[in-house]
């Protein structure tokens, strides 16, 4: 099936890489220019670098951003692992098909309407029990927490289907009790789709925006938030400097975690073989 | 598989399962609950539906926001230019998507991987910088109408910024990826033999891909374009950002109750069309992957 790609092939290659990457490229290059006026080039310059990192509203946001993220990513992978587990390996059980249903809604749905919904959850939760108090952290966890974990799932239990399950079942026939076979077994065999998983939800929840809005309160204002606020008004320099920061991060982190693991995937594949 | 976890596994499955039902299947019940309701001066900003007072229980159940929404024309506009947005850039990502997933597909399996990453990169990066990407390209200083002008196309700078055009390519850009990575799971999968056979027995190369490679390709298809489809009727980052304030997109007009007006009976009834519009393809969606999972397990 392998075999040199086609011209045409080729070509549409191109022009869809082209497409994907030029506006990121210039954007990139712009964040670079001294003119105030984003658009009209007038010299290299970092200076707007210098002052996004004096920005202290974008870096208390981007503190909030950072921590929502680590939580969140935490609890969903946790979360995730036990549902990719659940629909992989557990047989049929009543209700299973509803489960597999809301593992898949919250990706495609339209962020509005979680974030919308979510919240009247909260405001009614508060009228009844007096819990959550506010919006806050603690809401817009749990909004992330959410989307990610249906992303979580996903990866982990393709990883589950796929994966030669002789080995588990040679340690349960030696008698290892199940959480025995979990922890030495499988869980080592999935690091890899862990990893995966934990990088995805991480960088969903850094780049949360209608969520967010939806359950955050006075004084919890995201990264993304932050820059939605001032993107509404028009182009700024500063955040060209930010998009590319994020660019280069974001970028280098997939680069070398796909690296990792493709390595990784070989030596099994030898090791398998 | 009873003896891989004879304890416990009821209650292991709880915890994801609890979570999902209370934060994302609950709340839909009071999205229902509350387009019913009537907004009021209060906070929260609408009337609950039952009350109690001297030992009567009142329900009242206001539909008033649907004949609302059924008789002011701006909300079955923006459903409907919602719609076509949506199922424009679906035909585009496809159009665009399917033979790039199919080039990668077909290409040597070393630089697969690679190709696929980089399909992959600007999902990774963030949203907002992708669509904050294309205001400063589209803008009347931007860069695509500087080159236009410079090269003499044009004498004056053309409106690309706030238009249908603006909405449209943004959309397509940010969505693509989805249509490409089930496309090419799926055409990954086509055995090459199939067409050798076909190209035997005279088929040219076209003839076989219409004959072969589309009709095999057909989950896949059908699984990018609700990917694309169903998170595209609700979008509101891109038109907010590039779009006109004329053709409003449903997902704005909710952002808009909710947020402006602080109407938030109204913002749940607009919620509640669209979900019953969505719910069909979420479904059908849903029946597909879990069909094409248990296959996968099968062969396993």
């Amino acid at each position: 099936m392998s075999q040199k790609i086609s011209w045409f092939g080729k070509t549409s290659l191109g022009i869809g890489f082209f497409f994907l990457y030029a506006p990121i490229v210039i954007l990139m290059i712009y964040s670079f220019n001294a003119s105030k006026l984003v658009t009209v080039w007038g010299g290299f310059s970092t200076h707007w670098y210098g002052e996004l990192f004096r920005d202290e509203a974008v870096m208390s946001a981007l503190g909030l951003s950072l921590k929502v993220a680590l939580l969140s990513s935490v609890m969903a992978v946790a979360l995730g692992t036990i549902a990719g587990m659940v629909l992989a390996r557990f047989g049929r059980f009543r209700g299973k098909s509803l489960f597999a249903g809301m593992i898949t809604a919250p990706m495609v749905m339209p962020e509005v309407i979680t974030g919308l919904s979510m919240l009247l959850l909260f405001v009614q939760m508060q009228q009844w029990f007096g819990f959550p108090e506010e919006r806050g952290v603690l809401t817009i966890w749990v909004g992330h927490v959410t989307l990610c974990m249906a992303y979580v799932t996903v990866v982990i239990r393709s990883r589950l289907v796929e994966m030669d399950r002789s080995v588990e079942e040679a340690a349960m026939d030696l008698g290892a009790r199940p959480m025995k076979v979990f922890f030495v077994i499988t869980l080592p065999l999935i690091a890899p789709a862990l990893a995966s998983g934990f990088l995805l939800a991480f960088t969903l929840s850094l780049d949360d925006l209608v969520i967010t809005a939806f359950l955050s309160g006075p004084g919890s204002t995201t990264l993304p938030q932050l820059i939605f606020s001032r993107v509404r008004l028009g182009l700024n320099p500063e955040i060209n400097a930010l998009a590319t920061i994020t660019v280069l991060v974001v970028g280098t982190l997939v680069i070398v975690a796909n690296r990792v693991m493709a390595r990784a995937e070989k030596k099994r594949r030898l090791l398998a073989a | 598989m009873k003896r891989f976890f004879p304890s416990g596994q009821t209650l292991l499955t709880a915890i994801p399962y609890g979570w999902l039902l209370l934060f994302f299947l609950v709340p839909f019940l009071f999205v229902l609950q509350i387009s019913f309701s009537e907004v009021e001066i209060a906070s929260p900003p609408y009337r609950p539906l039952v009350e109690f007072a001297d030992n009567l229980i009142n329900i009242s159940l206001n539909i008033g926001n649907f004949t609302f929404i059924a008789e002011d024309s701006l909300y079955a506009d923006a459903y409907l230019s919602s719609l076509k947005v949506a199922i424009t850039t679906t035909v585009l990502c496809l159009l665009l998507g399917y033979p790039m997933a199919y080039a990668i597909a077909r290409a040597e399996e070393s630089r697969r991987n690679t190709l696929l990453m980089l399909v992959m990169l600007p999902f990774w990066t963030s949203f907002l910088v992708r669509v904050y990407a294309w205001m400063g390209l589209l803008n009347n200083e931007g860069l695509i109408n500087q080159l236009l002008l410079n090269f003499g196309f044009i004498q004056e700078p053309l409106q690309l910024m706030h238009t249908a055009f603006s909405v449209q390519i943004v959309m397509v850009y940010t969505y693509l990826p989805f249509m490409i990575l089930p496309l090419y799971a799926n055409l990954v999968k086509l055995d090459g033999r199939l067409l050798e056979a076909a190209s035997d027995l005279g088929c040219k190369p076209w003839e076989a891909f219409l004959k072969v490679t589309l009709p095999l390709s057909k989950n896949g298809i059908i699984a990018g374009s609700m990917l694309v489809f169903i998170p595209a009727v609700g979008e509101f980052v891109i038109p907010e950002l590039v779009g006109t304030p004329e053709a409003l997109m449903i997902g704005k007009v909710l952002w808009m109750e909710f947020f402006d007006n602080n109407n938030w009976p109204m913002a749940a009834a607009v919620t509640t069309i669209m979900l019953a519009l969505l719910v069909l393809p979420i479904v059908f969606l849903h029946r597909r992957e879990e069909r094409m999972l248990a296959q996968a397990a099968a062969r396993h």
